[in-house]
């Protein structure tokens, strides 16, 4: 449906049906992120030896998140006398807006994806990379030392892990010789996961991934205890919570991408069982890359900035490109691609 | 040319990773600390001070206050100084109870530290798993003393309560599940690469350094110096049980963790053996005056609290008051050093080498 609109001409109808697309699109994200972050409070309790959230909404804390962002978006809004106006406003949309956009282009089933774009993995890094923007805009127009540490910090991470993101991302577009991501599903049916062709290239991405959404080993820029906030210091409200959703649809769409480049999206792990629809699949292998992420940040440290640079050019960077040159020869060699 | 400029960045007081009302003046050369000037006394309420004015069971709740994590230890040090200044002998069974309060106390202290250094380095499970087993110390403390934090339990000449039914034995099922739980810490921290990283050979110094800088407790001995007042100079009844003094010689923040978790080990060693030779019978409190008053004079006495040697200086002309009371406290001497190890450092090791210092803003105050 959506492929014929973008093909019909442009009018008032066509705006309206996309503008109301896109709101539902956007609820239903919200949603889900709500209940997700539900879901990492009670994991990261059972972990961490006590409940988590059990008193707002029953047993199970459900109305919890809920009431946690109604709280945030009433709450009063403040802007430091010393900030630049302007700016520390328009920050948290550039850092949310983004967000959202990248998620347009995840196919979750072969038929439900919001735009099938031929290059939605160029796509969703280019896009992606804009929220570094809003960070370093919210680091500077704070005015405070800690958000501008903390900004620096979380752009360098940004630029630096940005490069063996889209450098392991190339061997699976060398397999399939396509960067739609569509393709990239449909390929894995014939091939079998690209896990297992591409295992070096999922432990790149997946760490890489891990400092683009600045969780724990890799949460620098908001080193609470160091930096105090980093850069959402000053940052309070609805503003301080744009900053929290976009992190937190980012993860989602981050192990959404995981999903589809390395276990192969909405596709049945084995041909017996494709009675089971590809939505419930997707939802599977996406539920067990986020309790992965989910798992690292009740187990780990925090990584020192240089420590942080040093990795990304000394190991992750050598890595990525040696897989693209494997890749290569396993293509040429293998012949099943 | 790009024109740079050195930046004042203002540490606290309040910040979360300062534990507790402490103020450090940074300067910055990008990320790298040029200077760093402690500032200190928000938390000074001026115990010496009041002292002077106190009967002396009356000053033992202000010593509560120092080192509010160790209250014990600090407690002891009081009610030690004035029996050497009086000659008061204590009955044995009060000072098997006073031993186990404060080396379960001080596992508590030590506990509270991993998690909170864990915790600064962005680790939060750490804390609650320290938090967990710290809150059974204080359930046990809670049932000897009626408080959680500030016991208030030692009395000039003995303890103030016995130890109920049972309070025995739940100690001695302690201990091996302390010992349990070490192992997981162990597995958990010890070996995390990323923890390594950020704790060897950051903040380290040299025996000299720390000799110089008066520093004591596992401050000193992470430097590979042995010396613990519970072995060196026997207080109480140290000198009847087995247990080894810990030391490392790294002098490094690692060290300083490994020594920390290792005396939770001795400490454990050491409530276990007091259980086993615990007294049936026997009273709680010597035979003291009402009115307490030492004899004209002064004295010093010193232990090993958890942080490092408490002193206590007490200077009296013969009346119920002190003409001036002293107390040494390990932790203001322990940050002498900071400055020192923090000039040159990336910022992002400020935590570490503070953290490892270990100190509380009550007993660094006064």
């Amino acid at each position: 449906m959506v492929q014929d609109l973008l093909h019909s001409s442009p009018g008032l109808l066509n705006f309206g049906i996309f503008f109301l697309m896109a709101l539902t699109f956007l609820f239903v994200i919200l949603g889900f992120v709500t209940y997700a972050i539900l879901a990492e409070r009670k994991v990261l309790g059972f972990m961490q030896g006590r409940i988590g959230p059990n008193h707002l909404g029953g047993r199970w804390g459900l109305l919890q998140t809920v009431a946690d962002v109604l709280k945030l978006l009433v709450k009063e809004d403040l802007i430091p006398k010393a900030a630049d106006r302007p700016m520390f406003i328009i920050a948290p949309v550039i850092a949310f807006a983004p967000s959202f956009m990248v998620v347009a282009t995840i196919p979750f089933t072969d038929k439900l994806q919001f735009a099938d774009l031929n290059v939605g993995l160029l796509y969703y890094l280019a896009i992606s990379g804009i929220t570094v923007i809003g960070t370093l805009m919210a680091a500077w127009a704070s005015n405070n030392k800690y958000s501008l540490l903390g900004g620096m910090r979380a752009t360098a991470q940004m630029v630096s892990y940005e490069i063996p993101l889209v450098m392991s991302g190339l061997g699976i577009v060398l397999l399939t010789g396509s960067m739609n991501l569509n393709d990239i599903v449909a390929a894995q049916e014939a091939s079998g996961w690209y896990i297992l062709w591409q295992p070096i290239a999922f432990v790149v991405f997946f760490i890489a991934a891990m400092a683009e959404l600045y969780r724990v080993p890799f949460d620098l820029a908001e080193a609470e205890n160091e930096l105090v906030a980093g850069f959402h210091t000053e940052y309070s409200g609805f503003r301080w919570a744009m900053f929290m959703l976009a992190e937190y649809v980012y993860m989602f769409a981050m192990a959404s991408l995981m999903t589809v480049l390395f276990f192969g999206g909405w596709l049945p792990p084995f041909e017996f069982l494709s009675f089971i629809p590809g939505a419930v699949w997707f939802g599977l292998k996406f539920a067990v890359v986020t309790y992965i992420l989910y798992w690292f940040r009740a187990t780990f440290p925090r990584m020192r900035p240089d420590q942080l640079m040093e990795f990304a050019w000394k190991v992750l960077l050598p890595v990525a490109l040696a897989n693209i040159f494997l890749t290569a020869l396993l293509k040429e060699l293998l012949n099943i691609f | 040319m790009i024109r740079t400029e050195e930046v004042l960045l203002n540490v606290g007081p309040q910040h979360p990773s300062t534990h507790g009302v402490f103020r450090l003046v940074l300067t910055l050369d990008g990320e790298v600390i040029t200077n760093a000037e402690p500032v200190i006394g928000y938390l000074h309420r001026g115990t010496e001070k009041i002292a002077e004015n106190l009967q002396f069971t009356q000053i033992i709740p202000y010593t509560d206050r120092m080192d509010y994590v160790s209250a014990m230890t600090n407690n002891y040090v009081l009610v030690h100084a004035v029996e050497t200044m009086m000659g008061i002998e204590i009955p044995e069974r009060a000072e098997y109870l006073r031993v186990l309060a404060m080396e379960l106390n001080r596992v508590a202290s030590h506990l509270l530290w991993w998690g909170t250094y864990i915790l600064d380095f962005g680790a939060t499970s750490p804390l609650l798993y320290a938090f967990r087993e710290r809150e059974m110390i204080l359930n046990l403390l809670n049932e000897l003393s009626g408080a959680r934090l500030t016991f208030n339990y030692m009395r000039v000449g003995g303890v103030k309560w016995d130890a109920p039914e049972g309070w025995l034995e739940k100690v001695r099922d302690f201990v091996p599940y302390m010992r349990k739980m070490l192992d997981g810490y162990h597995q958990l921290v010890s070996g995390n690469e990323i923890f390594l990283s950020r704790t060897k050979n950051v903040g380290t110094y040299t025996k000299e350094d720390a000799l110089n800088y008066s520093l004591s407790g596992v401050n000193l001995r992470s430097t590979g110096v042995k010396w613990d007042l519970r072995k060196d100079e026997p207080y109480s009844i140290y000198d009847r049980f087995d247990f080894d003094v810990v030391t490392r010689d790294g002098g490094d923040a690692f060290a300083r963790y490994e020594c920390r978790l290792a005396e939770i080990e001795e400490s454990l060693k050491i409530i276990e053996q007091a259980v086993e030779q615990f007294p049936e019978e026997g009273p709680i409190m010597a035979k003291v005056p009402k009115i307490i008053k030492p004899p004209k004079g002064e004295a010093f006495v010193r232990i090993e609290g958890s942080r490092g040697e408490i002193g206590c200086y007490i200077a009296s002309d013969g009346k119920k008051e002190p003409y001036r009371l002293k107390f040494r406290r390990p932790s203001f001497y322990n940050l002498q050093i900071l400055p020192k190890l923090l000039k040159g450092q990336n910022i992002s090791n400020l935590i570490s080498i503070l953290g490892a210092i270990d100190i509380v803003l009550g007993e660094v105050d006064g």
